[in-house]
């Protein structure tokens, strides 16, 4: 369709003015100033209004406390990704418990097991933002799309060191501009609706739950 | 859809109180929800005015940026397609589709998609396409159009919901209970994500500095589109793009608190190709379909151009008095409420939808709440005008609705209030005869259908004051 192109490109061109572009102040979108303190009780209280369940693991291991929760939860098993830090302390440390499922294939070789059978998936972050109370994630080679979308739980971990206050902030800082993974998503609770009488409902079409684990490093 | 159309759709919506209570007990919610969100004045008027920058800005460039994202887009491996017409966009996605040899497909929300009419004319080749946002999806099953853009099954209630999907969706037991629907309908699509060859889903901005689809939604099925089939075919009206990554925050910001309160959604995809070597999912081919459909019309107008800043919230319609007491589904097009009457026109001609302009109080309200400035009131007087205007002017269809009873009628009144001697006659006239005017006459009939007739004083002011001797100041 380069005709099309053209004749579209062509009659934006004959009609675009001369007028200088307005500035942008982004005062109102820049770092808020707050503490350490106050960005994790943000991020927390905004991820918990919807429906974000958290575990504390600062200043300990997250591995024990995890295994623990899982058991607790009945979560009959628990997907990673072997090639990133922490699939590897999974692969490494994991007492068991829980079966872990490594996702060292592509996703087509187990689509039907992924969608039919899958519980629980754990994925890093790079980092959360406070304002909004998100999750940065990358997927990649490593970090799979599906790993924090088909099973019914996410499992997040975030480091309470890399909270920024705003979305601006974040993308600025981490210079995404610079190069852009595929997939980059911001998380911010389990997946819901209020498509129907505008009632909240969770677990619509991605994850019913989003577990978030606080440490102090991965 | 002829001129009348919404007229008689919206004497009907008036008379169904079921309908009526709905929206009224829905948009109430969201303007509340809203004005919370937005409870700080300085914060809003900082925000506003940035995104009203963000979206005036990215109009001044626009052909430049959309060669830029078609570059960069073209770099990351995402195929870039362009459509002057619904009847090219529509033949652009047979052809990707035919190549695939795709005939099952999963959409995301897309009003564009509803725009060019997409499920239909795919359908007509044997292709299914099923709606995955649960709104859409409900009123998919009800052989519906969206009544909201943001929320498009607003017009139903869940016992309606309920009768629809104990009928439609295979051994589904009747319940009201909304958790449970949500689980049904999660039941059935997520097998049509693991079976689909495509997914489709629209775009809320375009990136060109980086060439990055931003996608805002909250169910997870925007991601299941653009994540699970092998190929991916994103569509956008022309208008979409901004120049720079940062551009996005604001946009975001105000789109989500606008159409639903929310700070954020709970997914915010940012789509930048296809997948890279050695990466085990996403899809292997990435199209997006750039749609003008009469935008680069609108563009070339300096004053219309301010429609194509709409970045989609809503919030015009939640805030209309008019919508609220209609609905969506009257409008004709598919873009309801405020942002509807000064679009539907430019795009569908005012020959076809040239009444829209005047479904409006100019109450002001949507000027008031749009999150980008985009002066509404004064875009229905403009198009009001356009509608009348004796030639062809730059909107489609100008001059349709030109009647020349009307405008012999302004003729005379611009006399009468230049001459005093005729002005006087008038008054004179109409005090002493104005009874004997027929109500059905032109003009007067339209007044007369649905409420008694005016009544003239037996004097006229002047000759109360004269009378009166008030002293002329």
């Amino acid at each position: 369709m380069t005709d099309a192109r053209t004749a579209i490109l062509g009659r934006l061109r004959a009609a675009a003015g001369k007028d200088v572009p307005p500035a942008e102040d982004f005062t109102v979108v820049s770092p808020r100033g707050w503490t350490a303190e106050h960005r994790l009780e943000r991020l927390r209280r905004m991820m918990e209004a919807v429906h974000t369940e958290f575990l504390d693991c600062r200043g300990q291991d997250w591995l024990g406390p995890l295994r623990d929760w899982l058991i607790q939860e009945g979560v009959p098993g628990l997907i990673y990704a072997p090639a990133t830090a922490i699939g590897r302390r999974l692969a490494a440390e994991w007492s068991g418990g829980v079966p872990l499922i490594s996702y060292d294939k592509a996703m087509a070789e187990w689509k039907e097991e992924l969608f039919a059978q899958s519980a629980a998936g754990i994925t890093g972050t790079r980092g959360g933002i406070a304002e909004t109370g998100s999750l940065i994630l990358w997927t990649d080679a490593d970090q799979p799309r599906s790993l924090s979308l088909v099973p019914p739980l996410h499992i997040a971990l975030l480091d309470v060191n890399s909270l920024y206050d705003t979305f601006w902030q974040a993308m600025r800082e981490q210079k995404w501009a610079a190069g852009m993974p595929t997939n980059l998503l911001l998380i911010s609770g389990p997946s819901k609706t209020a498509d129907i009488e505008q009632t909240l409902a969770y677990g619509v079409h991605g994850p019913k739950r989003l577990l978030v684990i606080l440490v102090d490093q991965c | 859809m002829a001129a009348a159309e919404f007229r008689d759709a919206a004497t009907r919506a008036l008379a169904d109180p079921q309908l009526r209570a709905n929206f009224r007990r829905a948009m109430d919610g969201l303007m509340t929800k809203r004005a919370a969100m937005f409870a700080d004045r300085d914060e809003w008027t900082a925000l506003r005015s940035l995104g009203a920058a963000v979206r005036a800005r990215s109009l001044l460039q626009l052909p430049e940026l959309l060669e830029r994202l078609e570059a960069k887009l073209t770099e990351n491996g995402v195929h870039v397609h362009w459509a002057e017409t619904v009847d090219q966009g529509n033949a652009i996605f047979k052809q990707i589709l035919s190549r695939h040899d795709a005939t099952r497909l999963v959409k995301g929300k897309s009003m564009v998609s509803e725009e060019i009419g997409l499920n239909h004319a795919l359908e007509a080749d044997g292709i299914e396409v099923i709606e995955a946002d649960l709104g859409e999806y409900i009123i998919q099953l009800d052989h519906e159009k969206p009544s909201h853009i943001i929320m498009p099954a607003i017009h139903k209630n869940k016992q309606q919901i309920a009768r629809l999907f104990s009928q439609k969706i295979k051994d589904a037991a009747y319940t009201e209970d909304v958790d449970r629907l949500t689980g049904l309908a999660r039941q059935v699509l997520r097998r049509k994500f693991a079976e689909a060859d495509a997914g489709v889903s629209g775009v809320n901005v375009a990136v060109a500095e980086t060439g990055t689809l931003v996608l805002v939604e909250n169910e997870g099925n925007g991601r299941m589109c653009t994540t699970i089939p092998k190929l991916h075919i994103a569509v956008m009206g022309l208008e979409k793009v901004v120049e720079r990554l940062e551009e996005v925050p604001p946009v975001l910001s105000l789109l989500t608190r606008s159409a639903t309160a929310q700070p954020i959604t709970t997914y915010v995809n940012m789509i930048t190709g296809p997948r890279r070597p050695g990466e085990k999912d996403g899809p292997e081919e990435v199209h997006l379909v750039i749609l003008d459909n009469g935008r680069s019309r609108v563009f070339a107008d300096p004053q219309l151009r301010n429609t194509l800043r709409c970045i989609r919230c809503g919030a015009c319609m939640n805030h209309c008095p008019v919508y609220t007491r209609v609905g969506g589904h009257a409008y004709p097009g598919v873009y309801p409420g405020p942002i509807g009457k000064i679009l539907t026109p430019q795009i569908l001609g005012m020959d076809v939808a040239g009444d829209l302009p005047h479904a409006s109080s100019l109450c002001n309200a949507c000027v008031e709440v749009c999150p980008v400035e985009i002066p509404i009131a004064s875009l229905l007087v403009r198009l009001r005008g356009e509608a009348i205007r004796p030639e062809p002017g730059a909107v489609k269809g100008a001059g349709s609705h030109a009647d020349p009873t009307e405008a012999w009628t302004w003729r005379g009144w611009a006399l009468a209030y230049r001459v005093p001697a005729l002005y006087r006659l008038t008054t004179f006239l109409l005090t002493r005869f104005g009874w004997a005017l027929p109500g059905r006459m032109p003009l007067l009939k339209e007044w007369t259908s649905v409420r008694s007739r005016p009544r003239f004083a037996s004097q006229t002011l002047h000759e109360l004051a004269r009378r009166e001797k008030v002293s002329n100041q």
